[in-house]
């Protein structure tokens, strides 16, 4: 049975870009937990030989033509931009 | 008078003119100024263009350029669908002002096909929840009891409709999403093919599950929505192109097949249907500690259908109770993915800080609720080194076995009868508190969207606390139409199912026949 310790619940956070406030942490890894130890229930099926089924829809690979058919739309965009200047988004220095 | 009418009577009498758009729109926000005070299950409404829209709708019937079987009826969005220039949110502070510059696709096809969009519905946040209680915004109740949830995560829209506050509604299901709320608050709902309705400007949860379906109040009412918005869109990559022909291998049939028929044609034809249709009841749907009430409920629907000519007989699907841990390991790995979009960066919540990935962490801190945070860190966790393998391979795996055992029962059978959920709706707030318990309780609609099949709800009795339940029917891939079928059949052999404001004054026929 999966343990989740302060460090995975660390790594997750790391990963997620998500901060768990202090007082939620414990909860949280409990629930990770419970979670995941329900999902070990699969491995009573075995799968030795059994395909991942990465792509289960009915289309198959769709491909179509590399035209442009909208405009730029920048307005409409720029709209929901939390701060911009210039028609341009401005984000934190990154560099 | 609309109070009585479904959206197609609505339809037809507005295109003979004996009935305004203005007039339909204007008593649909009448009743939502009157009941969405409690039931709150409108997060936004239309306003901006909503008059020129009605002009413009009517000028188009009278014209002949809408002359579809909904043309001039509103219909309720569930807000994680794109709608051009009005809210869409996903019932979460990220997206709290965000406004599509785009309609989704489907929202094309409804104004294409005449349609309006009256206001958008609550949902659980960005669709994780089967209670709509994970809304960021505020809390949908049953219209039926208002101690009790909607379901979800597309309550607004289950509500929206129960309590004739739409007539009909847009809602999408990765796990159950349609159908569970639907049974819950006495609805219609259809979870269409995988590939078969176009998801573009759907905000995605988990890709390869979700699709977008119908909620109303009859099945020929859902079966009329679904026709507008079901086609190929070269939009969505796993869109499904050309004439598509239902999987079945016993009774193969198209829509067009209806083409011309009257109502009551239809409704006959359904019934001819049945006849020598093989349903199978998948004995692992009924489970020792689902609620009496509804186990009860699956053994009348068969012999009601039993004596209408079809074979109806208990089977087996021995995977059913590896459908919750797959679906859980898979749609949080995708939500994982696909809500690593938000990150106060381009558009949705921001919280200002100096360095770049402070910002991103806070913005989504902030941003997310706490089933969403769950979500995505179990997701994030599930694909990381060390664990990919266990977990997210493994749910693979058992995906495609799972997708082959319905295939192979559907060498047998023209479709499957099971419960929409183990039993009714729970109370207000006693779900979450018990992540893990909720899940479980989605035992009878995940495996349906592992397997990328169509399944609809279909309202069937009520339990001792007043509450409705549905029945499911779930059918091979493509064969809406003989869903369809086969649930109007039923949905005539049930009899009529009482409305809210039936019931809230006591002239309701539940389970008379």
């Amino acid at each position: 049975m999966i343990r989740i310790d302060a460090e995975i619940l660390e790594k997750a956070e790391l990963l997620s870009k998500l901060q768990i406030e202090p007082s939620e942490r414990e909860r949280t890894m409990k629930e990770m937990e419970k979670v995941l130890s329900y999902a070990e229930k699969l491995n009573e099926l075995d799968t030795e030989d059994v395909e991942p089924l990465t792509h289960g829809g009915w289309s198959g690979t769709m491909l179509r033509q590399d035209v442009v058919t909208n405009s730029d739309g920048k307005e409409g965009t720029l709209a929901n931009a939390p701060k911009q200047t210039d028609d341009q988004f401005v984000v934190p220095k990154t560099v | 008078m609309i109070e009585q009418m479904d959206a197609l009577t609505l339809s037809e009498k507005i295109k003979k003119g004996t009935l305004g758009v203005a007039e339909a729109v204007g008593y649909y926000r009448d009743q939502i100024e009157r009941k969405d005070g409690e039931l709150k299950a409108f997060l936004t409404l239309a306003e901006g263009g909503l008059q020129e829209r009605i002009a413009e709708l009517q000028e188009g019937i009278r014209s002949g350029q809408y002359t579809g079987p909904l043309a001039g009826v509103p219909v309720a969005i569930k807000d994680n669908i794109c709608t051009k220039g009005l809210r869409t949110s996903c019932a979460s502070k990220m997206l709290e002002n965000f406004i599509p510059s785009y309609d989704a696709t489907v929202i094309q096809r409804l104004r294409d096909a005449g349609m309006l969009v009256l206001g958008k519905t609550n949902m659980d946040e960005f669709a994780m929840g089967s209670t709509s209680e994970t809304s960021s915004f505020q809390i949908t109740k049953n219209p039926w009891n208002p101690e009790y949830v909607p379901g979800g995560s597309s309550g607004g829209s289950a509500v929206a409709v129960a309590a004739g506050m739409a007539p009909l509604a847009l809602g999408s299901d990765t796990g159950g999403s349609i159908r569970q709320p639907a049974s819950f608050c006495g609805v219609v709902g259809l979870l269409p093919t995988y590939g078969r309705v176009s998801r573009y400007g759907l905000v995605a949860y988990a890709s390869s599950l979700d699709q977008i379906g119908p909620m109303g109040r009859t099945v020929a009412e859902c079966r009329a929505l679904y026709e507008a918005i079901a086609g190929y869109d070269e939009k969505d990559g796993t869109s499904v192109p050309g004439t598509v022909r239902c999987l079945g291998k016993m009774r193969k049939m198209t829509a067009t097949e209806y083409d011309g028929l009257s109502r009551e044609e239809k409704q006959k034809r359904c019934m001819e249907r049945i006849k020598g249709m093989r349903i199978g009841i998948p004995k692992e749907y009924l489970q020792a500690e689902m609620n009496g009430e509804v186990r009860d409920a699956i053994k009348n629907t068969a012999t009601l259908l039993e004596q209408q000519g079809a074979i109806v007989e208990e089977m087996s699907l021995p995977l059913t109770e590896y459908g919750v841990a797959t679906y859980y390991l898979l749609a949080c790995a995708e939500a994982s993915s696909n809500l690593s979009r938000f990150d106060g960066g381009k558009y949705g919540k921001r919280v200002e800080e100096k360095e770049l990935h402070a910002m991103y962490k806070k913005s989504r801190t902030e941003g997310f609720g706490e089933e969403t945070k769950r979500r995505i860190l179990l997701g994030s966790f599930i694909l990381s080194e060390g664990y990919y393998d266990a977990y997210y391979l493994k749910a693979l795996k058992v995906k495609r076995l799972i997708k082959e055992e319905y295939e192979n029962a559907f060498r047998t059978y023209d479709c499957l009868l099971t419960p929409v959920a183990p039993g009714t709706a729970p109370k207000l707030s006693t779900s979450l508190q018990n992540p893990l318990q909720m899940y479980l309780g989605d035992v009878d609609t995940v495996a349906v969207n592992l397997a990328g099949l169509p399944a609809i709800s279909v309202p069937c009795g009520m339990d001792q606390k007043g509450l409705p339940f549905g029945v499911q029917f779930i059918g091979n891939a493509f064969c809406e139409q003989l869903l369809f079928d086969v649930a109007e059949a039923y949905e005539e052999l049930r009899g009529v199912f009482p409305t809210v404001g039936e019931r809230m004054t006591g002239n309701g026929k539940a389970g008379e026949r």
